[in-house]
């Protein structure tokens, strides 16, 4: 004993304090780390000690290690608890701090210390409470929340008005933790609004604003309150509290906000804080923009911070105009010049601000000459904001699929000057738009490959990564729709030039197979222009012709095709439905025979109106060109590479044979059908030509799976089989026969190669689109019903969803058949390709959190509780409004009542929502428009229904809606008093 | 509500962090890394609002320290920078013309002063006075506490207990 105490002493006299703690951390030899792991084990011994003083000033190190060194000090929860717990104030108050500094929610020790917390809470000396408040504002988990209730109640009303505050804050935490705190305090609560003192209103007026925050409906009851403070008040504090209150309260009740607005605008004029005044034009421009008046009050006050040379009131002017904008465009029109003059701020911040409000002053009218101005100045400003620039530019000119674009030519040819910009780096954004303009706008294509050709011969721009996005995508384009290209031959040379080995594999075998397609569209028209060609070749195919090439030639002559009539529904089911029956395909086909002369004698028309005629001796120089530049590639590393050039080689291999003599030939052959390059010729070009238009998201979806398709089939036996062939890793999908053998194919094999060929082209390039495009794509919108049974094939809904992507594509052709009528001198706006958007944005409504619903559904019952019970209102809830008043006094059990009534309710919810979903189609509708009264309504239904799903609340409410109409007719009346008579 | 309040000086040391939301410690180390790399390199001219993961850091340099708050995408900004004025003044107040060192040293102090100006991510004393006078109070009956203790009496009875 005499030992130990001794020991205790001398460690009382030598032990250091902070003070000595930190001069040794600042003066230390030894390293910073080591010091404070010494100095660690220094605490762990002392803080064992049995001493009081020595424990506590352990933990006060300890805590200073922790909060500015970030030492973990977890271990020594319980030691904090022990000098939490001593009865002197000097220790108690490290304890607290210690433990307000580490403790979190989970916590252990947190079990042990609601007995301490409720003595102090009690405790006479006010500092002991005002300690205890402070350790339970930082952690109070619902256990805490729900044992303090009473003891925070009490406090709610002390004449000691310092620890009342502090009460008043914790408030906040405790309803957050345990909302049925809220049916024990939040009267006392409301009766702090009324007090005299400044502080204590600051308090209260506080919390309120942040319950406000989150579900103002519940508040509307308080407004006199809120309003008499607005009136009466003369503290800055309060007032802007209380405006962020009305804020949220009045766009909820338009009588109150014709109240409040005038208030508002006399505190705007007369107030010298810069801060109150920006908090009235704020409130005014958010929640009352329909009041003229004061629209125009704020937006002058506006323009006063705008032109005010502290960069904190410019910053917020032009955050005030954006929120204006919203509303009333013409507040950011009458303030251009200083918008645009802080394009140049010094500070980024203020840059990007206004960098936003000018792209929120983009319309289609303007667009052009904004995107002019931004553009040049991108070039001149630091490569940070010159990108924020061509984001911006290039995410308000995409926004709603091009909604403000007009002049697409116009828009990809800025595009490419984009590309050029030194600094950029939107490659992957300029990128996804080359494309997706090219899929979905007929019209400009001509525009674009000439844009992509541009950007493709530059050979200074294949040296910089950033642009190889772009480039792929020039590459395709140019590959896609090479039939607008003015001269092929350069195309080509510039896909195959060398310093494309400059670029990585993938992107590369973009460029071999856009070398591809342009190769056999120059010998497919060249063929035309000898006019080989008497009739269509289908009819040559019979033999070895299958479903799929069919199907493969429709959409597309429907598509290039323009004079044919619209397609029909039936040829677009096709498009999605793999199990569509051979019989429909070949009537359609008959239909199309008639079609096909036409197309011919269309396209080759288009031909000899090019300016350059493809010769003999131009083919062959070009079959040579391609062949000299592809034959190193047959050795490449890379899988794709390798398998595209091998693709084009072997198909030069395939006609090379035959090309001389049927050139030669000309039109005296008679037998040239069966020339078989001609076939293959036609063939792939039938095969290229077919278009890519963009594709649903869901369309995956609504493929019906086909019988014996197991898609959940383990597929493990197939990996030992592949691991020993060792297919070398490639994220595309490619197949591996030799071409190299193939020299003397039998026309069966031909064909299946040609077949096959264009899926996996198609397919993989689909698949990346895809990847890339997912912004454009539907969400899938109907998943849940969608996962669990596939509709049928013929199903009714389906068939809709898909008219409406047909009548898309209808009025498509339509279109594009009038204004290749036309020629646009006027420029209309090109169609835009856009797939049925659905009602996404209803369903996918964010449903307000558990915790919230529960804690506003407690304040409604108290509020509107103890102010109007309606005596209308429906039996239910006014039952289970007495039962929880009952078990208020007791004040014992948790919700569980309330829990298991959730439960219950929630198990039909899930049950059947796929039912009520098809019957009511209405419910959605309903929810959209939730005006004023819906909401009153609502908080009739007080807290029962707290954690339940949304949609659940409104199904239930349509049924006792309907089941007892009158009731409830009778109870809005009531409900909503005139809160400001 | 503020989220938290950040005491950085101009060489990134943390000189005093609170936290009224809940962050892990790891979550808290990126947030100083983050931030402190954000302002720290801001001009002296430009305005003391910075963005950051949908919320708003106000921040005013004193000397040598940056205070910063972190506050919600509607809160006041500029109630938000008296809020750290008045802190500072009352610190200033405190120590008799504070300096980075009175930070420093007594790093529990400068708690106690914002737990009385701000619980729970509210301002809740407005009044420069009465923080002081709290403050002085609660240092008053810390000091009869430890004059107590430390008197020879007490040490010898508690040596011979």
């Amino acid at each position: 004993m005499a030992g130990g105490t001794s020991s205790s002493i001398m460690e009382t006299f030598f032990q250091r304090n902070l003070e000595d703690l930190i001069k040794g951390l600042r003066l230390q030899l030894i390293g910073e780390s080591a010091f404070i792991s010494k100095a660690l084990d220094e605490i762990r011994r002392e803080v064992k000690s049995t001493d009081p003083h020595t424990k506590s000033n352990a933990i006060h190190k300890l805590s200073y290690l922790a909060s500015l060194h970030f030492h973990d000090m977890s271990w020594a929860a319980f030691h904090v608890v022990e000098v939490m717990s001593s009865s002197r104030f000097a220790h108690k108050r490290i304890g607290y701090q210690a433990a307000s500094l580490s403790f979190h929610d989970d916590t252990p020790v947190l079990l042990l210390i609601t007995n301490q917390l409720r003595k102090d809470l009690t405790s006479t000396n006010e500092f002991e409470v005002s300690l205890a408040l402070e350790c339970l504002s930082r952690i109070s988990t619902t256990d805490l929340a729900r044992d303090l209730t009473p003891e925070i109640f009490t406090l709610l009303s002390t004449t000691k008005l310092f620890v009342r505050r502090k009460a008043i804050g914790v408030a906040l935490r405790v309803f957050a933790k345990y909302p049925d705190a809220v049916r024990v305090c939040f009267k006392r609560l409301v009766e702090n609004l009324e007090s005299p003192d400044q502080q204590i209103l600051s308090a209260v007026v506080g919390v309120f604003c942040e319950l406000a925050s989150n579900d103002p409906g519940s508040y509307l009851p308080l407004a006199p309150e809120f309003y008499r403070i607005l009136i009466d008040s003369k503290n800055n504090w309060v007032l802007i509290k209380v405006l962020k209150i009305f804020a949220k309260l009045a766009p909820l009740e338009p009588r109150l906000a014709k109240r409040v607005v005038e208030p508002i605008c006399e505190h705007m004029r007369r107030t010298g804080a810069k801060s109150l005044m920006f908090e009235c034009v704020r409130t005014v421009v958010s929640s009352f923009s329909e009041y003229e008046s004061a629209v125009k009050l704020a937006v002058v006050k506006i323009r006063e911070l705008l032109v005010d040379d502290d960069p904190n009131l410019k910053y917020l002017g032009l955050r005030g105009l954006s929120i204006v904008t919203l509303k009333h465009s013409w507040a950011v029109l009458e303030n251009k010049e200083v918008v645009i003059k802080s394009l140049s701020d010094a500070d980024p911040n203020i840059k990007l601000e206004s960098l936003r409000l000018v792209m929120a002053m983009v319309s289609e009218s303007n667009v052009v000459e904004i995107s002019r101005v931004l553009v040049n100045y991108s070039l001149k400003s630091d490569p940070e904001f010159c990108n924020e620039i061509l984001g911006s530019i290039l995410s308000t000119c995409s926004r709603n699929v091009y909604e403000i674009i007009v002049d697409f030519d116009w828009y990809v040819s800025l595009l490419g000057e984009m590309s050029r910009i030194p600094h950029c780096q939107k490659g992957d954004e300029i990128e996804n738009q080359l494309i997706d303009i090219g899929m979905r706008v007929n019209d400009v294509r001509p525009e674009l490959v000439q844009v992509a050709r541009d950007l493709l011969i530059d050979p200074a721009l294949l040296g910089n990564p950033f642009l190889h996005r772009i480039l792929s995508a020039a590459a395709w384009v140019s590959g896609e729709y090479v039939e607008f290209s003015r001269n092929p031959f350069e195309l080509m040379e510039a896909l195959l030039q060398p310093r494309t080995s400059l670029l990585p594999p993938s992107i590369r075998a973009v460029y071999i197979h856009s070398a591809f397609k342009v190769l056999v569209f120059c010998l497919h028209s060249f063929i035309l222009q000898k006019g080989h060609f008497t009739s269509s070749c289908p009819d040559n195919l019979v033999p070895g012709i299958s479903a799929l090439a069919l199907k493969r030639e429709m959409p597309e002559s429907s598509d290039l095709i323009t004079c044919e009539a619209p397609p029909t529904h039936g040829e677009q089911d096709e498009g999605f439905n793999p199990r569509v029956s051979n019989q429909s395909c070949e009537d359609l086909s008959v239909e199309h025979d008639g079609d096909r002369t036409i197309s011919h004698g269309q396209t080759s028309m288009h031909d000899s109106s090019e300016k350059n005629s493809f010769t003999y001796e131009s083919i062959v120089n070009l079959i040579n060109v391609v062949e000299l530049a592809l034959d190193p590639l047959t050795g490449s590393h890379d899988v794709e590479v390798l398998e595209r050039a091998r693709n084009v080689l072997c198909f030069i291999e395939l006609i090379k044979a035959e090309l001389p003599e049927c050139l030669v030939q000309k039109e005296t052959s008679v037998d040239s059908e069966d020339v078989k390059a001609f076939k293959i010729i036609e063939l792939m070009s039938d095969a290229f030509s077919e278009e890519l238009g963009p594709v649903s998201v869901s369309a995956q979806e609504r493929v019906p799976l086909p019988e014996g398709l197991i898609l959940k089939e383990n597929l493990d036996d197939l990996e030992t089989i592949c691991g020993e062939v060792q297919v070398p890793p490639s994220n595309l999908f490619s197949f591996g026969s030799p071409y190299g053998e193939e020299k003397g194919v039998f026309f069966s094999d031909l064909h299946s190669k040609e077949e096959s060929e264009p899926s996996t082209e198609a397919t993989s390039l689909l698949t990346e689109h895809r990847k890339r495009h997912g912004l454009y794509y539907l969400p899938s919108e109907k998943n849940e019903i969608l996962a669990n049974d596939y509709p049928p094939a013929n199903d009714s809904k389906w068939k809709n969803n898909l008219n409406n992507d047909t009548e898309d594509l209808v009025k498509l052709t339509a279109q594009s058949l009038v204004s290749n009528k036309k020629p646009n001198h006027a420029k209309p706006r090109p169609v835009v390709v856009k797939l049925d958007d659905g009602d996404v944005g209803s369903i996918s409504a964010k449903r307000p959190e558990a915790k919230d619903d529960l804690l506003s559904g407690a304040v409604r019952e108290v509020l509107l509780g103890s102010d109007v019970i309606p005596t209308s209102q429906s039996n239910e809830s006014n039952k289970s409004f007495g039962k929880r008043k009952g078990k208020e006094k007791l004040n014992m059990e948790p919700s569980t009542e309330l829990k298991e009534n959730l439960g219950d309710s929630e198990k039909p919810d899930l049950e059947k929502p796929r039912s009520r979903r098809s019957k009511h189609r209405t419910h959605g509708k309903d929810r959209r428009h939730k005006s004023p009264e819906n909401i009153n309504e609502e908080r009739e239904e007080n807290g029962l229904r707290g954690k339940q799903k949304s949609s659940h609340r409104h199904a239930r409410h349509k049924a006792r809606q309907r089941a007892d109409a009158l009731l409830t007719v009778v109870s809005q009346t009531p409900v909503i008093p005139d809160f400001l008579l | 509500m503020i989220h938290f309040v950040l005491l950085i000086s101009r060489q990134g040391k943390v000189r005093l962090t609170k936290w009224y939301s809940p962050y892990t410690q790891k979550e808290r180390t990126k947030v100083l890394r983050e931030l402190s790399g954000v302002i720290l390199t801001r001009g002296p001219k430009l305005c003391n609002f910075v963005e950051w993961r949908g919320y708003k850091v106000v921040y005013k340099r004193y000397a040598s320290l940056y205070f910063c708050m972190c506050i919600d995408q509607e809160d006041n900004e500029l109630e938000v920078l008296e809020i750290i004025h008045h802190y500072v003044e009352i610190l200033d107040r405190y120590f008799g013309s504070v300096c980075e060192l009175d930070l420093i040293f007594n790093f529990h102090k400068a708690y106690y002063i914002l737990d009385e100006l701000l619980i729970a991510g509210e301002l809740q004393e407005p009044s420069k006075k009465t923080v002081a006078r709290l403050i002085s109070a609660q240092d008053q009956l810390v000091e009869a506490a430890k004059e107590q203790r430390s008197s020879i009496s007490n040490i010898i009875a508690q040596a011979t207990k």
